[in-house]
Parts: C-alpha cells; structure tokens; sequence
C-alpha cells in the first residue's frame, strides 16, 4: 500500500440548501466507505478560496490564488491504496463529479526500503 | 436565528441576516463533508452565525445602518460583540421569534403572505419547500415572498412587542397567520403527508411559543393551541399506509394520547374569559370528538349546536357542509342531505372534492349505490392529490359492490 493525495478542483456552484445537505450525504457516505475499506489515511480538509501568493527572490505577496474557480485546490484528503489505478477506481466514486469538479490524484512521493 | 439576526440588523437588512445564517450554513456543510458532522450541528451553526455576524458588523459598520434602536450599541467594538452574545441566548432568541411573528403579519401583507412569511422566515422552510406546502409553483411562491419581503424592509423597524396596544392590535392577525398554517397541514392539497405533519407541528410549536408571552396568553390563543392539539392529535390516524382515513373509521388507538391531553388542558385555560372566539368553537368541536371512545359515542347533538354557534361567529361554506355532515350522523343522512340542499354559498364549493364526496357518502348510507357513485366519481375528478383521488376511488368501487349484483340480475 502507498500513499496518494487527491486534490480537489472546481465543483462549487451556488446551490440550494437543501441540494447541499445532500451533497454533504454523498461526500459523507463516500468518506465512510473510504474509511470502512481501510483507504481513508486522513480525510483532509477544505480549504478556503481567497490566500495570499508569494513568489520571486523578492518574495512578493500577491492576493491569489489566480487560477479560474474550477481550478483551484478546494480541498484534499489522503489515502492509501495498492496502485494508482486502484487510487483512480477509488476516486471514481468521489461526488464532485455530480458539480463538475475535479479530482487529481498523485502518489505521494515515498522511497522504499 | 433569522429572527435574531433581523433584530440586531433591521428589517431593512433582512436579506443581510438571511445571508449571514445561508454563509455560515455552507461553510459547516463544507467542513463537515471532510470532517463528519459534529455532535451538535444547530448549537455549531448557532456559533458559526453568531460569529460571522460579529465579522459583519466589523465590516461594514460604516457602510451600513443597521437596527436603529441598536446603532449606538454597535458603534464599539465592545459593546457590540456582547450585544451578539445576548441576542444569542436562547431568551432573547424567543423575544426575537415573536418580535418577527408579529412583523410577518404586517396590515399591508395578504394573509397567504403572511403565512409564507412565517414558514420561510420563522420556520425556515425552504421557497420550493414553501411552494410545495402550498401547491404553488417555485416560482410564484419566490414571488410571494420576495414582495413580502419588501413590504417588510420598508417599515425599517420590527414589529415592538414592548406596546401593549399595539401588540392586541396586531394579535388576531398573528392568530389567524398561524390558524391557517395549521389548517393548511391539516386539510391542505399537498399530496406529501410529511409536509403535513410538518406544517402541523410548526403551527403547534409557534402557537405554544405564542402562550409563553404575558400579553398573547389569552383565552383565544389557548383555545387556539387546543384545537391545533386535538386536530393534531388525530394525525397519525387520518392516514394509514398513505391513504385518508375518514373519522368515522379511524383507529382512535393511533390518536396521540399526550397531544390531547395537552389540548385538554390548553382547551381549560381558554374557558377563562368571557369572550368566545370562532377558536374556542372549533376547539370545542375537537374536544367533543376527542372524548369519545368511538364514532358512534360521540355526542352528535353537540357537535351539531356547536356548529350552529360557529356559523353564527364565522360562517362559510365549509363549515356549513361539517354542520350539515354531523346533522346526518345526529338524525340520519335524509336530513343531512336536506340541510346540504338547503346550503347558502354551495357554488362555493363546487371544487371541493368532499362537497361531492359528502353527498355520495350520505346517498351510499340512504340505501342509493348508484347516486352515490356518480357523486363519488364527481368528487374523483376534483381530486388534489393521489391520497385522495385513492380514498375517492375505493369509495366508487364500494358503491359498486352494493349495487352491481342487482344491475346483473
């Protein structure tokens, strides 16, 4: 088993209360799963749309992130699976798909011994 | 917490608080995906509103007025914050509630606003929950309330509970607001029997928040708590396994026993005063119905001159097809029949499936199938909702039964 993150794009559209508590079923439930299967290393957390960019020698703060909404990182939870394909079947049940986010999924990098 | 928010921004800002309690509602609904959902969500949605709030005064205290009555408080950081904190307590929460129940039934507003008003805002139903409760489109209950709304935003400052006359002023609207609340839960169109219930236990759950009040605690508002607990009580047997069950043939061991004791109680501190409301009458009706161990015990006489009362009080149409329903079981369905005939207003009801289904129903026990089943099949065409077009239904096919054998012979 090795360790993945999926980072978590786009997906958020204004919607209504009650169309969001479902959501947060889905997401619940496919959590559950994750965790009942012994995938779920941590479930992570979502983060907030506004920070702070800094790049160059300069260090230079900018407001970011800059990318268009459905770009930008909303969350991540880590998991443990045998392979990546195994880590991209599991992330075929993640219910961003129904808003039209995205996941990315990348191994974690690991050195075996 | 709406209603707690409106009062520390002004009615003018209403679209503020909604906003405020709407944010911090989505931002727990995200946390919660990743992070399971806590022990207490609504004490954690409480604290998440409260402190979003507190960001929003921050902000925007020069951009904004807000409550007149509460500017100067907000103007210091410091009082401010414990301003947010009290309002939180679950005191002043009820204060506010009530604050907004008077406000909701603005003289400017129609009734059905009213009512709207207070789902959406007191009872935090959704539009389209709103709109489904009431069989309307989305759309024209999006309307409904957003013009309400507006007709609220205008007065600037919520309804003052402080004055007394005023307050009695406005407390027959409020009664009425949450009477037809009730009413529409309980003979409502709306074809979900959940919604129902809902509707039901809202108006209960106002209505007794209402009692806790010095000045609303009056022998109208107990009676009108009792009535919702005696109707309410019946609930669980009006419908079996997703079909209407009539009165007469409910199982009364479903009844909600603590619910009519509850009504009984509220029923006695009605009696108070001297004055008899169209509450009182109809309470009066429930409890007649409560007391009996069965439909043939029940004290069909009484009913009847309680219903004469109430037609003298309020009459309409409706009540006058109940009176002429409880005529027939006191002294047999010819005599019901005449008094239906003999109906002011009946063009009135000429939608209402169970002005058909009552004639069918009182033709079918006068020995006439076949009449019946043409009133029956009348009333099926006039059906709301698949619940009743069922019950209608098993009516015509119970005609049928007894008159069919002879059409073959």
């Amino acid at each position: 088993m090795s360790d993945y993150i999926y980072l978590y794009r786009g997906g958020e559209t204004a919607r209504s209360p009650e169309r969001m508590q479902e959501t947060m079923q889905k997401w619940l439930a496919w959590m559950k799963m994750l965790k009942d299967q012994g995938h779920l290393r941590d479930p992570g957390h979502p983060l907030e749309g506004r920070g702070k960019v800094l790049h160059g020698k300069q260090k230079t703060v900018t407001d970011g992130p800059f990318a268009e909404l459905k770009d930008i990182v909303g969350g991540f939870t880590i998991i443990a699976a045998d392979d990546l394909d195994q880590a991209v079947d599991l992330a075929k049940g993640c219910p961003i798909f129904e808003d039209d986010g995205i996941v990315e999924v990348r191994p974690i990098l690991e050195v075996s011994v | 917490m709406v209603a707690t928010l409106t009062r520390i921004f002004g009615v003018h800002n209403i679209a503020l608080a909604e906003d405020v309690v709407q944010d911090a509602f989505c931002r727990a609904l995200e946390v919660w995906k990743f992070r399971g959902v806590p022990e207490n969500p609504a004490a954690w949605l409480m604290a998440a509103a409260k402190n979003r709030a507190l960001d929003v005064l921050r902000r925007e205290r020069t951009a904004r007025t807000f409550a007149p009555e509460l500017g100067r408080l907000l103007e210091s950081e410091w009082t401010a914050a414990s301003l947010i904190r009290e309002s939180f307590g679950t005191e002043q929460m009820k204060d506010d509630e009530l604050r907004m129940m008077f406000s909701c039934c603005h003289r400017r507003l129609p009734e059905e606003a009213q009512v709207a008003l207070i789902l959406n805002i007191l009872c935090g139903f959704s539009v389209s929950e709103a709109a489904e409760a009431f069989l309307t489109s989305r759309l024209a209950m999006e309307k409904r309330i957003f013009r309400a709304k507006n007709v609220l935003a205008q007065s600037k400052k919520l309804f003052d509970i402080a004055g007394r006359d005023d307050f009695n002023n406005r407390l027959p609207a409020v009664q009425r607001a949450l009477y037809l609340l009730f009413n529409e839960g309980y003979h409502g169109a709306s074809p979900d029997s959940a919604v129902r219930q809902d509707l039901c236990r809202e108006a209960i759950q106002l209505t007794s928040g209402l009692l806790e009040h010095p000045f609303a605690a009056t022998p109208a508002t107990y009676a009108l708590a009792a009535l919702m607990c005696l109707h309410g009580a019946r609930l669980p047997a009006r419908v079996a396994a997703g079909d209407l069950v009539s009165l007469v043939e409910q199982d009364r061991s479903k009844w909600d026993l603590p619910l009519v004791s509850q009504g009984r109680q509220y029923f006695e501190r009605s009696a108070a005063g001297a004055g008899l409301t169209e509450y009182h009458v109809e309470a009066a009706i429930a409890f007649t119905h409560a007391m009996a161990p069965g439909a043939e015990d029940t004290d069909w006489g009484q009913i009847v001159s309680l219903y004469d009362h109430l037609m003298s009080i309020r009459p309409s149409p409706v009540v006058a097809l109940n009176r002429a329903i409880a005529v027939a079981q006191h002294q047999g369905p010819e005599r019901g029949l005449e008094e239906i005939r003999q109906m002011a207003g009946q063009e009135r009801l000429r939608s209402y499936p169970f002005y058909e289904a009552a004639i069918g129903e009182l033709e079918l026990r006068g020995g006439r199938a076949e009449i019946a089943a043409a009133h029956f099949q009348a009333a099926l065409a006039l059906a709301r909702n698949s619940m009743e077009a069922r019950f209608l239904e098993q009516r015509v096919i119970e005609c049928r039964h007894q008159f069919g054998p002879r059409i073959k012979t």
